[in-house]
């Protein structure tokens, strides 16, 4: 009988491979086979690098690769990082028709030249505007939870892909909360790294001043070890930092002692739901998180990052706009026309803010390592829904998923979104630190993890 | 009475080059309207004239 590697982790899989107790083709058929069983419900897959995959799993087999530290550990990402060959669809119907991506994007070939085998491209909402992981042309992603319902976006495909087991391990995007509203959803790990960590060469982007790029896992350790080794400078990224690896996975196991943690109150209270309050609530006993701290005019840092996005993506999008704007998705495309005609002045007032509201959130960070606050505002809606309530008053879904992701991208800060095994449907808190301090974050995750609080649950699919 | 923000999106489209379907209207303005109203909630916001933006250009 075929070896299950489905609720597997990377770190496991890849001793499997290390220890010569699986062959990296093995992991890889595996993992095939249950895409092929499992995409016609969940929609996470928009490509399945079948024949790439078999060839890289065989030559890791015959060519002595198998000490790599992700030896046979199947990978998908998010379509708008560049796969050789194929078109880089960032989940829009407009991109077909560009030419094939004519190498791939170097976090793919980092994690590549360390092993791991990549198994697809996920779907995502239409160029990444998106927090419901919803899209008109390739259908919604379903979360493994429950099929009806959203697996949150815009990286939603690679948030179902994780949490359904397809594979252990995924790459997403996050400009406002892309990586950590899936994870929060879909109830699995996932890392927004520091602005300018990770190098975004070679993908689609969205809004050059906020985009990141991350992992997704079942547990930290995986994020980390993933994390490690796509680290590094890269000319092709003007806003990729100058600066060496700074390893995370050898200080996860530090737990908590000595770590000053705080709970953000104010803003990340208004309008959460009780299972978003009982996930926090719960992460900050086993934190022992018991100050609250106030994270300066957050409102105003979301309708900044809210004003940014619309108007920095409308300038990337005006010639498709005027154009093909018939071939957008209707909800993409009315935000961006808008986002079009926002005069010049506010998009300067915000940025300028900007820098204001970053001086006064690093404060905080002089008096404590991290600050937890909640993901999302809720567990996962009901695929098509369109409003919900927050603080009594009836709101759009789509923009509002990313109320509390906002306010922490905007100034690129570290997260980790550390899942809460709430029924019946997760929810995950954001573990937020200082600038370049994604250890401290993970740590927290991990040292979490081990005390029990937070797990990716395993689905009955 | 009619809404200064359908001359001004009619303006801004021609302004633009930006063909607008007249069926895209209303969502287009509730869309202006909301990015508008976050401007605002910025723009309210006073700062010294001395602060600069984030993103900082480096020759």
């Amino acid at each position: 009988m075929a070896q299950d590697f489905t609720w597997q982790s990377a770190g496991a899989i890849a001793q499997a491979v290390q220890s010569g107790q699986a062959s990296a083709l093995a992991v890889t058929e595996s993992a095939l086979t249950r895409i092929a069983a499992l995409n016609p419900k969940l929609n996470a897959f928009t490509a399945v690098t079948a024949a790439r995959a078999r060839a890289k799993a065989r030559a890791l087999d015959a060519g002595g690769k198998t000490t790599l530290p992700l030896a046979g550990v199947p990978f998908a990402v998010k379509n708008l990082f560049d796969i050789e060959g194929l078109p880089t669809l960032a989940g829009s119907k407009i991109n077909r028709a560009r030419p094939f991506a004519a190498q791939d994007s170097p976090l793919i070939a980092r994690l590549e030249a360390a092993g791991a085998v990549l198994v697809g491209a996920l779907n995502m909402g239409e160029y990444a505007y998106d927090f419901t992981g919803e899209n008109l042309h390739d259908g919604p992603s379903r979360n493994p939870h429950d099929l009806t319902c959203m697996t949150g976006g815009s990286s939603g495909g690679s948030g179902g892909a994780v949490a359904g087991g397809l594979v252990p391990l995924a790459l997403g995007s996050d400009t406002n909360g892309s990586i950590r509203v899936p994870s929060s959803l879909c109830g699995i790990f996932g890392l927004k790294p520091t602005y300018g960590r990770l190098s975004r060469a070679h993908s689609f982007p969205f809004v050059a001043s906020l985009d990141h790029l991350g992992p997704f896992a079942r547990n930290a350790r995986d994020l980390a070890l993933a994390y490690d080794l796509m680290q590094g400078p890269d000319p092709d990224d003007p806003a990729c930092a100058q600066r060496g690896v700074e390893p995370a996975l050898p200080l996860i196991d530090r737990g908590l002692d000595g770590l000053r943690i705080a709970v953000a109150g104010g803003y990340f209270r208004k309008g959460a739901f009780p299972e978003a309050l009982d996930a926090l609530d719960r992460v900050a006993q086993a934190a022992n998180a018991r100050d609250t701290v106030d994270i300066p005019e957050a409102h105003r840092a979301r309708a900044a990052a809210y004003v940014i996005t619309a108007t920095e993506g409308a300038a990337l999008h005006l010639d498709r706009l005027r154009k093909q704007a018939a071939d957008f998705d209707p909800a993409v495309r009315d935000r961006l026309i808008a986002g079009a005609m926002v005069p010049a002045p506010l998009v300067m007032k915000a940025q300028i803010f900007r820098r204001w509201y970053r001086e006064r959130v690093l404060q905080l960070f002089e008096r404590y390592d991290a600050i937890i606050a909640p993901a999302t505002p809720c567990t996962a809606p009901k695929i098509g829904q369109q409003t919900f309530m927050l603080d009594g008053v009836e709101m759009p879904v789509r923009p509002n998923l990313g109320l509390y992701t906002q306010p922490i991208s905007f100034i690129g800060l570290p997260v980790v979104a550390v899942p809460v095994p709430l029924t019946p449907l997760p929810i995950a808190v954001q573990v937020i630190a200082a600038p370049w301090r994604e250890d401290v974050a993970l740590r927290i995750a991990h040292a979490l993890e081990q005390m029990g609080v937070a797990a990716a649950p395993r689905p009955n699919l | 009475m009619a809404d200064p923000l359908d001359d001004y999106i009619a303006a801004a489209a021609a302004a633009l080059s930006l063909p607008l379907d007249p069926a895209w209207q209303d969502a287009v303005k509730a869309n202006l309207a909301v990015t508008l109203k976050h401007a605002a909630t910025v723009a309210e916001f006073p700062l010294p004239d001395e602060a600069e933006p984030a993103p900082v250009f480096t020759a």
